[in-house]
C-alpha cells in the first residue's frame, strides 16, 4: 500500500467515526431522556400521566393531558393559517408572479425564518395579545395568539419547500395541460400540485416540526394555563413550555415529571413523524 | 442543465496536487477534530471535593437565593465549599436539629420546641397583591384573594361593581413566590388550573400592567407604578407595616444553627449580612434585614 492509499483509509475512517458521533449525540440525548423520565412514569402509573388532568407537582399530581392536549391544538392551528397561507403564497410566487417580483420577496420570506423566535413573542405580546383582548376577549394569552405566531413562524419553511417542489413539475405537464385547454388555474390545480404533493407535505411535516417544537414565542403568549383550553380564547399550555417554564426551581419528582413531559413529547413527535412519512411515501407510490 | 461540466472521466490528479488539497484531511488535523468530538461527551472533569465544606439545607424558597450566595461566597474563599439543599423548610429545620446541616433554611417563624435553635434573620420576602391602575379597588380581604386564586371568585362585580372576568395571573410551580403565595394566602385550598402561568415576577407584572381585569402577585421589591398594590384587610404593604407586623404577607427568611454559629458557618453567615450581599438581597426583591443598606424611598 503506497503512502497516499493508507492515508485515504484514515481520512475515510475518521469521517465515519465523526459521522458517527452525529447519530451517537442523538442517541444520548434519547437514552438519556428515557433514563431520566420513564421511572416516575412507572412509579405513578402510565395512565396517571397520560390522562390526568390536574398538574400539581408539588402535590405529587402529575396529570400531563392539558399540556397534550395544548401541544396538539396550538400545533393543528397554526397548521391551519399557515399551510393555505403558504401554499397559497407558493403557488402565487412559482405560477403567477413576475419573475422579477419573485426574485425580491422569496428572499424576503427566507428573512422571515432568521428572526429569533423570542422576537415573535415579544411582538405577539404586545400587539396580537392586546389586539385579541381588547376585539374578542378574554385574557388575550389563548391558543389563538399561539397559533397565530406559530402560523407565521412556520411560512418560511412551508412556502420554499413548496416553491421548490412546484419548480420541479416539469413545464412538459404544464404545457400539455394548457394545450389541452385548461386555464391556468386548472392546470395548477389538476396538474402542477398533484404533481408536487410530496414535496408539499415534506414540506408541512417539517413546519410541524417546529410549530410543536417551539417553545419562547409560545411561552410569552399563550398564558400557560395547564388547563384543558375550553375555547380559542383561553389559554394554553404546551409540552414544551411546561418543561422550559418549571425547569429553572424544578427538583426531585418534580424534575422527573418534566422529563417524563419530554419522553411524551419525543414519543409524539416520532408518531405524528411516521404518519407523515408514511403517508407521504404512499402518495408518491400512487 | 449544467451536465457539459462534467467529463466522462476524472483527470488523474497528481500525487503533488493531492497532497496540497488534503492538507485538512491531515491524519493529525483528523485527530484533533476527533479528540474534540470525543471531549464534548465528556462532562467537564470535577476535582474532588477538598477543603471545609458547610451544609445549607432547607426551604426551596431560599435555596434560590441561598444557592446565588455561596457562589459569590465560594468565590472570595477558594478552598471553601458551600453545599446548599433544599428539602422545604421542615426538612431543614429538622437537618440541623439532626447534625445533618450546619445551618437549617426555614422561611417560616419556628414553632413550639423548634425555637430552641439559633436563629438568624437574613431577610424578609414581601408579597403584594396587584392590579391594573385603572382598577378601581384599593383594599381586599384575604378571604377575597383566596376565593379568586381558587377560582370561586370569577368576576369583578362583587368587588369592584365591574362585570367583567377576572385573570388571574400566577407564578409557575416550584417557585418560591408561588411557594409564599400558597403557605401565607391559600393554605390547603389549590389555585385554580385556568390562572395564567409566568415565569417571573417581571412577567407577572408585565401582563397585570396590560390586562384592566387582571390581578397577581408578586415580590414587594419589584412593584413599580405600572401596576397598583392592593391594601389587604385594609393595610398597605410599606415599610412600616411590614417592620411592625400589620401587613401579613410577610415571611422570614431565617438560617438556624444549633448553637451560637462558628467557624465556616458563622464566616457564611456574617459574609450574608454584609452590605454587599444585603444589597444583593434588595436587587432580588427581597426586604433586607440591615437597616444601613435599604436604599433610602424604596418599598
Amino acid at each position: 500500500m503506497t503512502k497516499l492509499e493508507k492515508n485515504d483509509r484514515l481520512v475515510k475512517l475518521s469521517l465515519l467515526v465523526i459521522a458517527l458521533s452525529a447519530i451517537s449525540v442523538l442517541a444520548i440525548i434519547t437514552v438519556f431522556i428515557f433514563e431520566q423520565g420513564t421511572p416516575i412514569m412507572f412509579r405513578y402509573g402510565l395512565k396517571s400521566f397520560l390522562l390526568g388532568q390536574d398538574w400539581y407537582p408539588s402535590e405529587k399530581s402529575f396529570g400531563l393531558l392539558p399540556m397534550i392536549v395544548g401541544s396538539l391544538m396550538v400545533t393543528l392551528g397554526a397548521l391551519l393559517i399557515g399551510v393555505p397561507l403558504g401554499l397559497a403564497s407558493a403557488i402565487f410566487l412559482t405560477e403567477f408572479s413576475h419573475r422579477r417580483l419573485t426574485r425580491i420577496l422569496k428572499p424576503v420570506i427566507e428573512l422571515l425564518a432568521g428572526i429569533p423566535s423570542v422576537v415573535y413573542g415579544f411582538i405577539g405580546l404586545m400587539f396580537l395579545v392586546p389586539f385579541i383582548r381588547n376585539n374578542f376577549g378574554g385574557p388575550g394569552l389563548s391558543v389563538l395568539a399561539a397559533s397565530l405566531i406559530l402560523g407565521i413562524m412556520i411560512l418560511p419553511t412551508v412556502i420554499s419547500i413548496a416553491i421548490d417542489s412546484i419548480r420541479a413539475v416539469p413545464d412538459s405537464y404544464r404545457e400539455g395541460s394548457i394545450a389541452l385547454g385548461a386555464t391556468r388555474w386548472q392546470t395548477v390545480r389538476m396538474v402542477v400540485l398533484p404533481a408536487a404533493r410530496s414535496g408539499i407535505i415534506a414540506g408541512i411535516i417539517l413546519g410541524m416540526g417546529r410549530a410543536i417544537g417551539e417553545t419562547m414565542a409560545v411561552i410569552m403568549v399563550a398564558g400557560n394555563a395547564a388547563d384543558i383550553p375550553g375555547s380559542i380564547l383561553a389559554p394554553v399550555r404546551t409540552l414544551t413550555s411546561n418543561i422550559a417554564l418549571e425547569m429553572a426551581y424544578a427538583s426531585g419528582e418534580h424534575r422527573e415529571a418534566l422529563f417524563a413531559t419530554g419522553v411524551i413529547l419525543f414519543v409524539i413527535i416520532m408518531i405524528l413523524n411516521t404518519i407523515a412519512n408514511v403517508t407521504s411515501t404512499r402518495q408518491r407510490k400512487k | 442543465m449544467e451536465n457539459w461540466r462534467f467529463k466522462p472521466r476524472a483527470k488523474r490528479v497528481s500525487a503533488s496536487r493531492l497532497k496540497r488539497e488534503s492538507r485538512l484531511c491531515q491524519p493529525g488535523f483528523l485527530l484533533f477534530l476527533l479528540l474534540l468530538v470525543a471531549l464534548a461527551f465528556f462532562p467537564s472533569c470535577r476535582t474532588g471535593r477538598r477543603g471545609h465544606s458547610l451544609v445549607v439545607a432547607g426551604s426551596t424558597s431560599i435555596q434560590p437565593f441561598a444557592d446565588k450566595w455561596a457562589e459569590v461566597f465560594m468565590e472570595k474563599k477558594p478552598g471553601e465549599i458551600v453545599d446548599v439543599q433544599g428539602g422545604g423548610s421542615s426538612a431543614g429545620i429538622q437537618a440541623v436539629r439532626t447534625g445533618a446541616a450546619h445551618i437549617g433554611m426555614s422561611s417560616r417563624e419556628l414553632k413550639g420546641d423548634e425555637k430552641e435553635l439559633y436563629q438568624i434573620e437574613v431577610a424578609r420576602d414581601g408579597l403584594a397583591i396587584i392590579v391594573h391602575p385603572s382598577n378601581p379597588l384599593d383594599n381586599i380581604t384575604i378571604e377575597q384573594v383566596r376565593g379568586i386564586f381558587q377560582g370561586d371568585i370569577t368576576s369583578w362585580e362583587t368587588l369592584n361593581g365591574q362585570k367583567k372576568a377576572i385573570t388571574v395571573v400566577v407564578r409557575e410551580e416550584g417557585s418560591g413566590t408561588r411557594g409564599a403565595f400558597q403557605e401565607l394566602v391559600m393554605g390547603k385550598s389549590r389555585i385554580t388550573k385556568k390562572a395564567i402561568v409566568q415565569d417571573s415576577n417581571g412577567t407577572v407584572r408585565e401582563i397585570v400592567s396590560r390586562d384592566p381585569n387582571s390581578i397577581g402577585f408578586i415580590s414587594l421589591g419589584l412593584v413599580n407604578e405600572s401596576v397598583k398594590t392592593l391594601a389587604l384587610n385594609g393595610v398597605k404593604p410599606t415599610e412600616e407595616a411590614i417592620l411592625k407586623k400589620e401587613y401579613k404577607l410577610v415571611r422570614p427568611f431565617l438560617f438556624l444553627t444549633k448553637e451560637a454559629p462558628t467557624g465556616l458557618a458563622k464566616e457564611f453567615i456574617d459574609f450574608i449580612l454584609s452590605e454587599e450581599i444585603q444589597e444583593l438581597v434588595h436587587k432580588e426583591g427581597l426586604i433586607p434585614v440591615r437597616r444601613s443598606s435599604r436604599p433610602e424611598g424604596s418599598l
